[in-house]
């Protein structure tokens, strides 16, 4: 390694100034600030908010009622990645939280005692809440709302297990009375919809949002798979967690279809001509976990700064639907097919998880990933229990390097720079040489 | 004569390498690194010449390499690579059928998988906790009051181990005092806390896969209690040889010694 650690940009980077590139990055921070400044002043119009998570959100149903989402995994993230999340989790644990609970959970806990003070504006609390058992701490989570705010909060339970992919499809028996069951939630979800929004269900408003989230899925699922280019066209891990939260937030709306239309278009635009990200890419590689946020563009260049390049990650993959992000609403049967994507995405997210040394062994060979990179985050145990056993299970079904480190998303006291970055280096030493084996063989 | 050297700057202790164009150690030195970690370094690297009888202005380094966590204030150094790299690479330097590397360092414990060229093939470290590494060593020989060196032959005496939890390095110092209450002698504690260390280095190891030979490297390496504990519970001896704590300067001496090489190879090669 040389002296000079700086992140190589790419020459190519330089030469193609068309403003299409980097669109995608700057709508989507433009469309947040809008988005958070609509949630902001929701009240004002005497909007509802209702309080979901990114996996499980029924969002096209609540928008449809009329509620503003909010988000508060993007809220806690937000704060980490400006630096000022360790404020918000030190207030919730003198409150009363320990110390190794969820720091999404702290960070909102934290935001809540102050009255919704949030660095992208001042958050409404919520009208109604709902979630989902993809995440066992979501429903803890809710709870506390219930307990402060005295609201209506909903959790669908959706029946998974964790097959690797193999789960039971439609005429399967399980498979029926799983949807079934899942449909009769959504008709309790409606009741309280109802009553929390003073507004009767509209079919043609749900048709209408789900239109939206139809354009929005086929076009995501064609933005994953053009990062099968070589050089990528976008980092999964930084432009990723941009496209991510715009799946999330504007799911069901207009402006989210568009914009995934216009990110199609910079993608191809890219891919055709041979245009990678900004960064020199030598290696491509996979990200399992949730980003290093308190860190962020620190953590991102440990990797640029090698070539190293997230052209795959399991957050974009099991956060939008795992093994069924490609799902699409029946719109002849709106009802019925929301209940069968709340079950097919949320079970698949759930399998995911467990399973994702599955989903990249399928993903090493179009890809062309040739190293993987295991991030265990402290405060969630759901998340990151069994990546070493999913790293042992990868390596023993791909020809790839591997690396697990391990920080928190949210909490920069337990994030050890040094240490992670050594990780990191002997990692890219690893993949060099690697690099030469396979260089001499030829 | 060419030269080329290696300086590793560790959490505890800095090491200089110099070796010679046969890849011979030429030159060593070892000191306590402090709070001034570029003059350590510095520091090292001199007494590596003196050691060698190198005199840098005639005869010449020709490249140097830091290593070590502290690779990149080595401000004299031409490059930086890991110490994960540079063990892997010295161990088979100095014990070529080596295939699996345990460094047990200061506040690291690492088990390295390598190839007969010396390159990692995978590799698994502690985490954020110093609990099975030196410095766990360090806090019992803190509260036995006994120096370090003097460790692995006190626990050797010892027949009846008393078991030490390794949840934390802090907290070993109390469960020490704990058993020193309950009259257990000095011999039966470190022996409870070599096997304690030793029983998180297997675990690394089994993550990356042990493969015989296994070379012990690293400033614990020095430890013949550990030597010995570690060599008991794989159930065959561990290499480890008096240089086994300079192998990461080794390493870097030797990737130093590549960059040499191939600057002067005729184009084409």
């Amino acid at each position: 390694m040389d002296n000079d650690t700086s992140p190589k940009v790419a020459a190519q980077a330089t030469v193609d100034t068309s403003e299409l590139i980097g669109r995608g990055n700057r709508e989507g921070n433009r469309l947040f600030k809008e988005w958070y400044g609509r949630v902001s002043s929701g009240p004002e119009r005497g909007e509802k908010a209702a309080y979901v998570f990114v996996m499980g959100s029924a969002a096209e149903l609540l928008e449809s009622f009329g509620f503003n989402l909010v988000l508060p995994e993007i809220n806690g993230l937000q704060t980490a990645v400006r630096h000022v999340a360790e404020d918000y989790i030190d207030q919730a644990e003198g409150y009363g939280y320990a110390t190794d609970v969820c720091g999404y959970v702290k960070a909102d806990v934290g935001m809540q005692l102050r009255g919704g003070d949030h660095p992208m504006g001042r958050i409404p609390p919520p009208d109604l809440a709902l979630q989902t058992n993809v995440c066992n701490t979501y429903i803890k989570w809710a709870e506390i709302w219930e307990r402060l705010y005295h609201i209506p909060i909903v959790t669908l339970d959706i029946p998974g297990s964790r097959a690797g992919g193999r789960l039971p499809g439609r005429g399967h028996v399980d498979y029926e009375n799983d949807l079934a069951y899942v449909r009769g939630q959504v008709d309790e979800l409606i009741e309280v919809c109802e009553q929390v929004s003073g507004r009767r269900f509209d079919q043609d408003r749900l048709v209408e949002a789900m239109t939206h989230a139809n354009s929005m899925t086929r076009a995501w699922v064609r933005v994953l798979d053009l990062n099968k280019a070589r050089p990528a066209v976008f980092n999964a891990v930084t432009d990723g967690t941009v496209y991510l939260g715009v799946v999330n937030a504007l799911r069901g709306r207009a402006e989210g279809a568009d914009y995934f239309h216009d990110v199609v278009e910079e993608l191809e635009y890219k891919a055709a001509r041979g245009l990678g990200t900004p960064f020199e890419e030598r290696h491509r590689l996979a990200f399992v976990g949730v980003p290093c946020y308190p860190i962020y563009r620190k953590f991102s260049e440990m990797f640029t700064q090698h070539g190293g390049i997230f052209v795959g990650s399991s957050y974009t993959w099991f956060a939008s639907g795992g093994w069924s992000t490609g799902y699409e609403y029946d719109l002849s049967r709106p009802l019925d097919s929301l209940a069968e994507g709340l079950l097919v995405t949320g079970r698949a997210a759930m399998d995911t998880m467990f399973h994702v040394d599955r989903v990249l062994a399928d993903m090493a060979e179009p890809y062309g990933i040739d190293g993987i990179v295991f991030h265990a985050i402290k405060s969630c145990r759901t998340v990151s229990s069994g990546l070493a056993d999913s790293r042992r299970a990868v390596l023993e079904q791909t020809d790839v390097n591997a690396l697990l480190i391990d920080s928190d998303h949210m909490d920069p006291r337990v994030v050890a720079e040094a240490g992670m970055r050594n990780r990191v280096d002997a990692f890219f030493e690893g993949l060099e040489t690697r690099r030469l084996l396979a260089g001499a063989r030829s | 004569m060419t030269y080329a050297a290696g300086v590793d700057v560790g959490s505890t202790q800095t090491k200089a390498v110099i070796i010679d164009e046969r890849l011979h150690i030429a030159g060593r030195a070892l000191i306590d690194t402090g709070s001034n970690v570029t003059f350590a370094a510095e520091r090292a690297y001199e007494l590596a010449l003196r050691d060698g009888d190198i005199d840098e202005e005639k005869d010449g380094v020709g490249y140097v390499i830091g290593t070590g966590y502290g690779r990149f204030r080595v401000t004299f150094g031409d490059a930086q690579t890991t110490e994960i790299s540079c063990h892997a690479r010295g161990a088979v330097q100095m014990f070529p059928r080596t295939r699996t590397v345990l460094d047990m360092g200061g506040q690291d414990t690492k088990a390295i998988k390598v190839n007969e060229r010396g390159e990692v093939l995978d590799f698994a470290m502690n985490d954020k906790c110093s609990a099975g590494t030196g410095r766990f060593l360090g806090a019992a020989a803190s509260a036995l009051e006994l120096p370090l060196d003097d460790l692995g032959p006190t626990a050797l005496r010892s027949d009846k181990p008393v078991r030490i939890s390794t949840t934390c390095t802090v907290f070993a110092e109390s469960e020490i005092l704990a058993w020193l209450a309950k009259g257990k002698r000095d011999e039966d504690i470190l022996l409870g806390v070599h096997q304690s260390v030793a029983s998180r280095a297997l675990g690394l190891l089994r993550r990356v896969g042990i493969e015989e030979e296994v070379t012990f490297t690293g400033g614990v390496a020095r430890n013949v209690g550990m030597v010995n504990v570690v060599s008991d519970m794989l159930g065959f001896p561990v290499n480890c040889g008096e240089d086994s704590h300079f192998m990461g300067a080794l390493g870097a001496s030797l990737f130093a010694m590549d960059r040499i090489v191939a600057k002067h190879a005729p184009a084409g090669v």
